[in-house]
């Protein structure tokens, strides 16, 4: 009655096994050579050469029409190749955003010129994309967006900051929220998107923003009455809250939150190798169980979207149970191994761990804070 | 529909008098004569088997109601334990039945012979599914004698049985009653569950302090909304120990079984403390569920057994093995 359903995914079809086996070699190909500490770095890796050959061997834009680059496959395949490359910790972030959720929203509100311009150019992994989303003074709380575009003839002039765009720096769009018309108190009336090029806006200034491992990730965009050409509007002007909600919602159904602490699971039981030891054998078996039963939902996500079903509930359940998993396995770790975490250390074990332990609170504030899917969930349950 | 026949029965003859009594230990005899009207025990068999022919989805959903409802009589472990003999092709149950794994029992002179502990409600099988090693006994209930009383959290009887039978039902053994009943409990535990939070979401909508339904509270909203997490959790865990179970993979039984035991600590614990003291009490029908959920979750092979079970298999997989491993899961 008052659960929320997860129908059981489907078994790996024949063509779905072939799929993991081919993409594994793949993987391995393009990938072997990488270190412990490399592949720790998971999804917050960026590699414009891998992200080429993702796309020349038919890895990216998976599911879209071939009439756009696409490859017309099923949802479940592209779930199959998205954590498969999270569980090799493949650097993915020069076409992560862009295959997630820009080339959907795109696809879903775009105009026929912006979807031939840019979705073959996303799919054969040419195109890296930020989110420009959060503000200074509107991060869980994006209705407050300030972010002002006005249109001038054919333009559109940007003022406000953008914060937390990962890889700015380096990507070559943002889909930028912003307000087009009102005060940051008409909350979700007046708010549009754009798409920003952001290789050549005038006006635009991105700076870094250093995160606490000392990692330059993050970026804050400045725009200073920076030009926007208008066809540069995606979807409705006006309708920028739906739109955004819809966006969200392909970025927190994915795999990749309960995967990015998986190395260290992978080094932990290389040091545990040959150990007698029962306590360390059952919490090994624990957080197995833990990791099985969160693919398993997540699975269950990626058939409900195969099938066109809303699954923005089910997606924030997963989130919230997946990074708890993914945040504490260090602390499990901790209580198996005895060693000082090093983040300059060559050696795998203290390096992996070092890189965990700096990353894993971010993992419950992206995309949804931890509180604000609590929040969702608790509205999905009838509470409010 | 095998759903609704279940749901029907229970609301209907299942009552508060009848839970205390269970609880006392008593058996149900009038409730157990509908289950066997109804067909339940052979609600796992194929249809050729005299069974419903039921989707592995309508067998979830069938195993859950039985939690679901507190259902105080070994309903499952009979539709399990007919699974077990059918699949050996030994005779099925005549009553209710009973599932164990006692390795530590001999044989001498064509007789079985040790003490099997803590088999739900021993005294009123009809028969035992008993795996020794790698053979499947069909033990009748005129081969044991009651060994000690022993009693579940939830009251209901755990008795040792002291068995001496002469064998003359016995077939290699398909797969092992543990992770029969682990699958089994893992299902009734994610029902309890779904029970827990139903009843959580109305307490929390009804009970007003400081002026305002609890459940307006956002504190409150984040525990239900890892409670729901917590469900899911254990839904999915059941499903995982079905396929795995179906496939004759021990582990995947593992894992499904081990998320489910630890939901149902985690989920009893928020649930009670979500509805205050009245949760911790016999007036609220809360504490049916709560103490089932800490019965089951230590049933049919422990916490322990299962975790190093799984934990020295992945770990025997080695980093480089560990996912692949996890996605055969």
């Amino acid at each position: 009655m008052s659960a929320i359903p997860f129908p059981a995914p489907p078994l790996d079809s024949d063509e779905v096994l072939a799929l993991r086996t081919e993409f594994r070699a793949f993987l391995d190909k393009h990938l072997g050579h990488r270190t412990p500490r490399q592949r720790s770095d998971n999804w917050y890796g960026f590699d414009r050469q891998f992200s080429l050959e993702m796309g020349k061997a038919g890895y990216l834009g998976m599911t879209w029409s071939k009439q756009y680059g696409g490859h017309e496959r099923s949802a479940y395949e592209r779930y199959v190749v998205v954590e498969e490359s999270l569980a090799w910790g493949a650097p993915v972030g020069a076409h992560w955003i862009a295959d997630r959720q820009s080339g959907p929203s795109i696809i879903k509100f775009g105009t026929d010129e912006q979807k031939e311009t840019l979705l073959p150019r996303i799919a054969a992994g040419e195109l890296a994309f930020g989110i420009g989303m959060s503000e200074p003074d509107s991060g869980s709380d994006l209705a407050a967006t300030r972010t002002k575009a006005v249109k001038d003839g054919d333009v559109y002039r940007v003022t406000g900051t953008k914060v937390w765009t990962s890889f700015a720096h380096e990507a070559d769009y943002v889909i930028l929220f912003c307000r087009t018309s009102g005060t940051p108190a008409d909350r979700h009336n007046g708010t549009s998107q754009l798409l920003v090029d952001l290789k050549n806006t005038p006006g635009l200034t991105i700076r870094p923003i250093i995160d606490l491992a000392g990692q330059h990730h993050f970026n804050e965009m400045h725009f200073e009455d920076a030009i926007v050409p208008a066809k540069n509007l995606l979807g409705r002007e006006g309708d920028g809250w739906n739109q955004v909600m819809s966006e969200l919602a392909f970025e927190r159904s994915g795999p990749e939150r309960f995967l990015s602490s998986i190395e260290l699971m992978y080094q932990l039981i290389e040091v545990l190798k040959g150990r007698e030891d029962d306590a360390a054998m059952a919490t090994i078996g624990r957080l197995t169980a833990q990791l099985a039963v969160l693919r398993r939902l997540s699975r269950s996500v990626a058939a409900m979207l195969q099938n066109h079903q809303d699954a923005g509930l089910q997606a924030s359940i997963v989130k919230d149970v997946g990074a708890v998993w993914e945040q504490t396995l260090p602390d499990f770790a901790r209580q198996l191994v005895d060693a000082e975490p090093d983040p300059r250390t060559a050696a795998a074990y203290a390096g992996v761990l070092a890189n965990i332990v700096h990353n894993a609170p971010s993992w419950s504030l992206r995309g949804g804070t931890r509180e604000i899917l609590r929040g969702i969930i608790a509205r999905g349950l009838g509470t409010r | 529909m095998l759903a609704e026949m279940i749901q029907r029965l229970f609301e209907r003859s299942l009552d508060d008098a009848a839970q205390a009594q269970a609880r006392g230990g008593q058996w149900l005899d009038a409730l157990w004569a509908e289950v066997e009207e109804m067909g339940l025990p052979l609600a796992l068999l194929g249809e050729d088997q005299g069974g419903f022919g039921l989707s592995a989805a309508e067998q979830g959903e069938a195993l859950m109601l039985l939690g679901k409802l507190a259902v105080p009589l070994p309903v499952a472990e009979t539709m399990g334990a007919n699974r077990l003999l059918a699949k050996a092709g030994l005779p099925l149950a005549d009553g209710a039945a009973g599932l164990a794994r006692a390795d530590h029992l001999t044989v001498e002179n064509g007789i079985l012979k040790g003490r099997v502990e803590r088999v739900a409600w021993g005294e009123h099988l009809s028969c035992l599914a008993l795996a020794v090693g790698d053979t499947l006994y069909r033990v009748p209930r005129s081969g044991w004698s009651l060994a000690e009383a022993g009693s579940a959290v939830n009251f209901h009887p755990r008795p040792a049985l002291e068995i001496a039978w002469e064998i003359d039902a016995e077939a290699p053994l398909p797969h092992c009653p543990l992770a029969e009943g682990a699958t089994l409990r893992a299902h009734q535990i994610a029902g309890a569950l779904e029970a827990a939070l139903d009843m959580t979401l109305s307490h929390t909508a009804t009970r007003v302090q400081f002026g305002k339904p609890l459940q307006k509270n956002q504190v409150v909203q984040h525990e239900l909304a890892k409670l729901a997490g917590e469900l899911a959790c254990a839904t999915a865990a059941a499903g995982l120990a079905a396929e795995a179970l179906e496939r004759g993979d021990v582990l995947g039984v593992a894992a499904g079984s081990l998320r489910a035991r630890e939901a149902a600590g985690s989920g009893a614990g928020i649930a009670t403390q979500m509805h205050g003291a009245i949760g911790f009490t016999r007036e609220h029908a809360l504490h049916l569920y709560t103490t089932s959920l800490w019965t089951w979750r230590d049933e049919f092979g422990g916490q322990v057994f299962w975790a190093r079970l799984l934990g020295k298999a992945a770990v025997a997989a080695g980093g480089d093995g560990y996912w692949p491993m996890v996605t055969q899961l």
